[in-house]
């Protein structure tokens, strides 16, 4: 398994690698000038010498692979450059909202994939019944439900009709100190939104697995053997019905990060997403460029990791093979 | 189109089974024909300016003179979120086509070519699938602001890669096909292969991939709009609706958030449910409930 993990992230740099350069050479074919974002609106007035003085001193008269190296070189010892939105280095605007943007996902992510399999069973248990089809019904549109539009609703709601929970932030104004049950009535909405918009697809998968897991010969036997429907339904049938929903774990990363970027903006979330519509709005590049990689290790990370839940999980799948 | 739900018996759950799935293909193709003429036909049939503030009829409630109610300066959301709409299926619409070009070139010449051009065309693929689409749209867009061209450049650049994956996989399985020997030792060119005797077979799976990327693409549209990245607030997509109506959601009127998404929901779900009947038909083997 180590061996696995050594290896995949051996695949991962070059990846990386490639990323960063597509987004180095993406920022030096478009219109954007680093020299006027950085001197903001004091470059409106200044004549061309300065300009340029100032052009050679952030280095950006170079052609961008060069630019890119340096950037590389630098983010390796763990200088990612100074956000100009934020006033402060890139790694400190990381390093104080990843915890949240973490504790966010996880919580949502944990939550959709429980629920989403307890909704799966229960609808594949019988199926084109009333709780099936109701089910899947409401599974197929909140797929297609826009998630800031359930979140701006749920806010209405939750936050504003019923006045049950917060409307966004980390804690409540009034407040000075992070206390852990702030905290956590400001996570009930929003993880609970994310949480939502990504249930769909665990519910589908799981109740299509376990379905026709249903229809399959062991599921047969242990009927014929007269076991209880219980373990019929939780012992064979769930447990084969679950292996595809472990890929799906994997490849709903990218979305659950997408997911996480409008609930962040919409509940004002400190979170690193909220900070990556701050970058693209302000055209802040170092700190942009180093939001995007971090979601791709993120993405390649979870990529490792459900492989390695199939290995876990699927004997019939041996790790030293893949 | 309702025969196409006709087919071989699904499961055993007999004709209401199928009689659901008839349902659904009709009122698909109904709800996207509905789609298609409201966008198409109101503006020049009816002769109402959109823009047309009205400050003493600002936010009101559904009514009769009103069917969505109005927005914070009074203008009717009905009429905004038909216009909305034909904006936000434009882009969509254009961002699929483009998208869908690029992933059946690339695919169908990664299948086609074979060897160290497949290999590393997808491990390009691989690559940019790694990076959340949404993302990378951002990004693109954050360089190339403000603008609508920007907007559909950023959707169908990063949508391009699971055409690819479709289109590749569907030309190695044809490759190995007898006609294509045959084409072959009656001496066609690689390209005369290419273009006559592949392509024409890959299209149905790349239109199939075109017409269930387009909600795809007016979501993303709309995410990009709603984040106040995407298209200029002047042509008004339902993502700018959405984030327009923030204000007045927090006041507590709802009728200018809730209608906008319905108008994003109802032909996703229309068109995936067309899609899927679609699907059946050209590839029945594969049938599956999950239309997405």
């Amino acid at each position: 398994m180590a061996r696995l993990a050594g290896r995949r992230s051996l695949f991962a740099a070059p990846v990386l690698l490639a990323v960063t350069f597509g987004m180095f050479a993406i920022a030096a074919a478009s219109p954007f000038d680093p020299v006027r974002a950085y001197a903001g609106t004091a470059a409106l007035g200044a004549d061309r010498q300065t300009l340029d003085r100032l052009r050679t001193n952030l280095g950006v008269d170079r052609p961008f692979a060069e630019r890119w190296w340096d950037w590389l070189t630098s983010a390796l010892t763990g200088d990612l450059g100074q956000s100009s939105v934020m006033r402060q280095p890139v790694a400190d605007v990381i390093g104080e909202r990843l915890l949240w943007s973490t504790l966010l996902c996880t919580v949502a992510f944990a939550a959709a994939v429980l629920v989403g399999t307890l909704l799966g069973v229960l609808a594949a248990r019988r199926q084109g019944g009333w709780f099936d089809r109701t089910v899947t019904s409401l599974a197929y549109t909140l797929s297609a439900a826009p998630v800031f539009w359930t979140a701006l609703l749920a806010i209405w709601l939750f936050a504003l009709r019923l006045d049950l929970l917060p409307a966004g932030g980390l804690t409540d104004t009034a407040s000075e100190h992070v206390t852990p049950g702030q905290v956590a009535s400001h996570l009930v909405l929003p993880a609970g939104v994310l949480a939502v918009s990504q249930l769909p697809w665990f519910t589908l998968y799981v109740r299509q697995g376990v379905a026709d897991a249903l229809a399959e010969d062991p599921v047969r036997g242990a009927r014929a053997r007269g076991l209880s429907e219980h373990t019929v339904l939780l012992g064979h049938a769930l447990r084969s019905g679950l292996l595809p929903v472990l890929t799906l774990i994997g490849s709903r990363l990218p979305e659950l990060i997408t997911g996480a970027l409008l609930v962040e903006s919409v509940f004002s979330w400190p979170g690193i997403a909220a900070a990556t519509v701050e970058a693209a709005t302000a055209v802040d590049f170092p700190l942009l460029a180093a939001l995007t990689a971090l979601a791709t290790v993120a993405v390649l990370a979870g990529n490792l990791l459900a492989d390695l839940l199939y290995g876990l999980f699927d004997p019939r799948v041996k790790l030293s093979e893949m | 189109m309702a025969e196409t739900a006709v087919g071989p018996k699904w499961r055993s759950y007999g004709t209401r089974r199928r009689s659901t799935r008839t349902l659904r293909v009709r009122a698909s193709v109904t709800l996207v024909l509905v789609t298609v003429l409201a966008v198409l036909l109101v503006p020049p049939l009816v002769q109402l300016d959109q823009q047309a503030v009205d400050l003493a009829a600002k936010l009101q409630p559904p009514s009769w003179a009103h069917p969505f109610g109005t927005d914070d300066v009074g203008r009717d959301l009905l009429l905004r979120c038909v216009y909305g709409l034909r904006v936000s299926l434009l882009v969509g619409v254009t961002a699929a086509l483009t998208a869908t070009v690029i992933g059946t070139a690339v695919g169908a010449a990664a299948g086609a070519l074979g060897g160290w051009a497949d290999r590393a065309v997808m491990r390009l693929v691989d690559t940019f699938s790694s990076v959340p689409h949404l993302l990378l749209g951002i990004f693109i867009v954050a360089m190339f602001r403000p603008g609508v061209w920007p907007v559909v450049v950023s959707v169908g650049l990063t949508h391009w890669l699971s055409t690819a994956r479709i289109v590749r996989a569907e030309v190695l399985s044809l490759r190995s096909r007898p006609y294509i020997d045959a084409a072959l030792s009656g001496g066609a060119s690689r390209l005369r292969i290419a273009v006559r005797h592949l392509l024409p077979a890959v299209l149905p799976q790349a239109a199939l991939a075109a017409v269930l990327m387009v909600p795809h693409a007016m979501w993303h549209e709309s995410a990009l709009s709603f984040l106040g990245l995407g298209l200029p607030s002047h042509l008004a997509s339902l993502g700018n609706l959405i984030q327009n109506a923030r204000g007045s959601l927090l006041a507590g009127q709802w009728w200018p958030t809730l209608y906008p998404g319905l108008f994003l929901i109802v032909p996703t779900l229309a068109i995936a449910g067309l899609a899927g009947a679609w699907r059946e038909r050209i590839n029945p083997r594969r049938r599956s409930e999950l239309m997405l």
